[in-house]
């Protein structure tokens, strides 16, 4: 249920697959459906991004959006409901009406680092999430013209000068921290992270010289062009619009991952209303013009529908909470 | 070449778009609670079936529009209708109290126009070396630049420094609750989860201007604004010639708008106070700042459309979004398949290019609509009786408070903070300084943990904080600011008691 289409061809082969078993899903959504006729969606559908605009998740949001116009006909709008890193947004959830109409996008490490902090006003269980439908891989950023041409110079750099090679990133117990914690413990370095609010703001750190280097995601690298370098990407395999920046698992760091971005419902939503939607959001992911554009903007596909929520969430539970604990970020 | 993009931008269809951007915006930014980011964030599906550079005019319009807008009910209701037109508030209501509202009003439409067509034409001119503004400013130059933005406080209370430098520390505080932006911790919640998306800066300036202008207005049996007997028909003439005479003030912000706009993280509201405080600083001595001067209506009006054209640059250059309605704009380029960042200009130039003359249309359109729009807003504010406006008010900072972000909380805190605002101003204790700390609380704190962080890792604290040359300057501007007002007592002492 859970499958990183990584590569184009693996990612050709695996749609393929999908979109067959999807066609069959969807026939067989069809009749059921015919047979309850409870779940289906009147109207404008409101789509809340916990975050303020320009974001990761703005964007993605973003790009389904004329993609859901087109295929089920009605309009998706996206509203930003920022506050407490998320928290107020998710913690507000379940108070909202579950006819299917609202719908919320939420984000791996927050929903699961933040509720073990501290009392945020909902549990990671709490939250109805029914489809992960991308990631942005880790990646560590350059710009053009510093002096680590590869991950080693980086490395040696860290390693020669403690604590003297700073990397911003977005955010503190974020994706960018835990892979920072994450990666000076691989390579036995010790690197200065400064944390920013949001990418964009690491972002200008980084060009603008602040600091040496940056915990980005991919994104990053596909939105700045020339103007960067990345030295290493958190993903099994090598991006599509990266064919050169090698994975930190051929450079023998074993780390892949990143920030994963899904959509949630109300849990009050009944059984059918989730289906319908995870099948919609199926259907978008497996538009191959939706994959050029995710691809195109540096992120990278995921399918993980509601039958393998639960899977997924405990695994990727289980492994945030250890990697946070070890890194003394929560108790 | 240029000059085709200038007719590409002129066909009908894209002036019209312009026209409907500019008078959506207008009154979108003219309520409280509806900001330009929540305006933009509605209307950008219908832009995805236009092509780039139309969708784009569309989008810019109605930013403009909106940042205009704000300073209505900022001169009208002491109310900012966008946290932008903070500082118009200062000069703008008490011209409205005394019976100039409509000269006000033609004067900040003038001013806007001036300020945006500063801010387009750097755009257009200067983009690409204005960018590395952005860049030049790090973490120490925002915490100073937002310390510099709390000596403003000195300035702005007109005697009562402490109450004033209170009013501030106690923003400030506020600003510290809820989950902290970069550090994630959990602050001065008390366990409470009303608290912990914070005070909200929008709901906080509605909360705080708006609901004791709605008390007083209840408790006190006159009119809300004082009319002239006679009213002159036309004030546009006589508000021109104020802007005339106040060029340099003028030239002066709008230049101050566009450097703000390009630093990401500032925005329109620190943009306006910068240039406000300048303006008084180097105003004349018969120039009472704070009870009606027109100049600082010119000041904050033509500097927070500035920085519309500047918070352009960093993100059509960079790809980096200089305020929330920017971020919005690159969303929208990124869902049509335009690639913003470093190759923009060169790849897409076209668009680039139709796109600012495009808000230059807009920025020149503004001045028919604002003024006309702006006299509708005028009367029937004066007109409407005080049993109708008091309820359609308040029923509006409800409406716009919840419509942030949907949040109950956030309504409870804001008429909190209203009644606390109302009473505390029986003492002598004004708005301004409180959401001042509350604005540049965090953008300090932030920086100082960043530039704490890096300083300390690269072993040279003294020279990340003193050392960098832009950080000094604005230690200057700051300290010449903070003395000057003691300075000016000092001078008055035999004419006044301290």
């Amino acid at each position: 249920m859970f499958k990183n289409n990584e590569t184009a061809e693996i990612g050709r082969n695996k749609m393929l697959k999908k979109h067959i078993k999807n066609t069959v899903a969807i026939i067989a959504a069809a009749t059921s459906f015919a047979s309850i006729a409870s779940a289906e969606i009147n109207g404008p559908v409101n789509y809340i991004i916990p975050f303020g605009p320009g974001g990761e998740s703005d964007i993605s949001a973003r790009l389904q959006q004329p993609f859901f116009k087109d295929k089920f006909g009605e309009d998706m709008v996206v509203s930003y409901q920022p506050g407490g890193g998320g928290a107020v947004g998710w913690a507000s959830l379940n108070g909202l009406n579950g006819d299917g109409q609202t719908i919320m996008g939420v984000n791996l490490p927050h929903i699961i680092i933040k509720p073990a902090q501290k009392n945020v006003g909902f549990k990671t269980d709490d939250l109805n999430t029914f489809y992960m439908f991308h990631y942005t891989p880790d990646a560590i950023v350059v710009t053009a013209d510093s002096p680590y041409q590869t991950l080693a110079d980086l490395v040696a750099d860290a390693k020669a000068n403690p604590g003297q090679v700073t990397m911003s990133g977005s955010g503190k117990a974020s994706a960018n921290h835990l892979a920072q914690i994450k990666f000076d413990k691989l390579a036995g370095t010790l690197t200065t992270y400064v944390p920013f609010k949001g990418t964009g703001a690491a972002v200008t750190a980084l060009l603008g010289k602040q600091t040496v280097a940056e915990w980005g995601y991919t994104t990053v690298g596909a939105k700045q062009g020339d103007a960067v370098r990345m030295l290493a990407v958190a993903m099994e395999n090598r991006h599509p619009l990266f064919p050169d920046v090698p994975t930190f698992k051929e450079l023998g760091y074993d780390m892949t991952g990143g920030a994963y971005r899904g959509i949630a419902l109300p849990n009050s939503a009944s059984a059918e209303t989730t289906k319908m939607w995870s099948d919609m959001i199926a259907e978008i992911n497996t538009d191959p013009a939706f994959q050029k554009k995710m691809l195109d903007g540096g992120f990278a596909m995921l399918d993980v529908d509601s039958a393998g929520m639960k899977d997924f969430m405990a695994a990727r539970v289980e492994e945030y909470l250890k990697d946070a604990r070890e890194a003394g970020l929560i108790k | 070449m240029e000059f085709s993009h200038f007719l590409s931008a002129m066909t009908p269809f894209n002036i019209a778009l312009a026209l409907f951007g500019v008078v959506a915006g207008t009154v979108i930014g003219s309520i409280p609670g509806l900001t330009a980011t929540m305006a933009l964030a509605v209307l950008v599906p219908i832009t995805f079936s236009m092509d780039p550079a139309s969708a784009l005019i569309l989008l810019g319009a109605i930013y403009t529009g909106a940042i205009y807008g704000g300073a209505y009910a900022a001169i009208l209701l002491n109310t900012p209708g966008t946290p932008s037109a903070i500082a118009t508030t200062f000069d703008g209501y008490p011209m409205a109290k005394r019976g100039d509202g409509d000269l006000a009003v033609a004067l900040a439409c003038f001013s806007s126009v001036f300020g945006g067509m500063v801010g387009a034409i750097a755009l257009l001119l200067l983009a690409p070396p204005l960018s590395k503004v952005a860049l030049a400013f790090g973490p120490v130059e925002y915490f100073w630049l937002s310390i510099f933005g709390l000596s403003l406080i000195a300035s702005l209370s007109n005697g009562n420094l402490m109450k004033g430098l209170a009013g501030g520390a106690f923003g400030m505080i506020l600003s510290t609750v809820g989950v902290a932006e970069i550090s994630a911790d959990i602050r001065l919640t008390f366990g409470s989860q009303v608290m912990i998306g914070g005070f909200g800066v929008v709901g906080a300036l509605i909360g705080l201007y708006c609901i004791p202008v709605l008390i007083d207005l209840v408790a006190t049996p006159e009119r809300h604004l004082k009319v002239e007997e006679n009213v002159k028909s036309v004030r546009i003439s006589e508000a021109f010639k104020i802007a005339m005479r106040s060029k340099f003030n003028l030239i002066r912000s709008s230049v101050v708008g566009t450097l703000v706009g390009i630093l990401p993280g500032a925005g329109g509201s620190v943009a306006g106070l910068v240039a406000y405080s300048e303006a008084k600083r180097t105003g004349k001595d018969h120039q009472k700042f704070g009870e009606g001067e027109p100049d600082g209506i010119i000041a904050t009006e033509s500097a927070n459309s500035a920085t519309v054209g500047g918070g352009f640059i960093p993100t059509l250059v960079l790809g980096i979004p200089g305020t929330p309605p920017d971020a919005i704009v690159l969303g929208a380029l990124l869902v049509q398949g335009v690639r913003t960042g470093p190759a923009m200009f060169s790849q897409s130039g076209s668009i680039v290019y139709t796109f600012i003359y495009g808000l230059i249309i807009a920025t020149i359109l503004m001045l028919p609509a604002g003024l006309l729009i702006g006299r509708y807003a005028y009367k029937s504010i004066v007109t409407i009786p005080k049993a109708v406006l008091v309820p359609t008010v308040g029923f509006m900072t409800i409406i716009g408070t919840f419509a942030i972000r949907n949040s109950v909380s956030d309504v409870i805190i804001m008429l909190c903070l209203g009644v606390f605002g109302w009473l505390i101003a029986r003492f002598g204790f004004a708005a301004s300084p409180i959401v001042l700390g509350l604005i540049l609380g965090p953008i300090a704190e932030q920086g100082f943990v960043q530039g704490w962080t890096i300083g300390a890792a690269t072993n040279n604290l003294i020279g990340m904080f003193f050392g960098r040359p832009i950080s000094q300057a604005i230690i200057a501007f700051t300290l010449m600011t903070l003395i000057l007002p003691i300075y000016l007592a000092y001078k008055k002492q035999p004419h006044k008691e301290v």
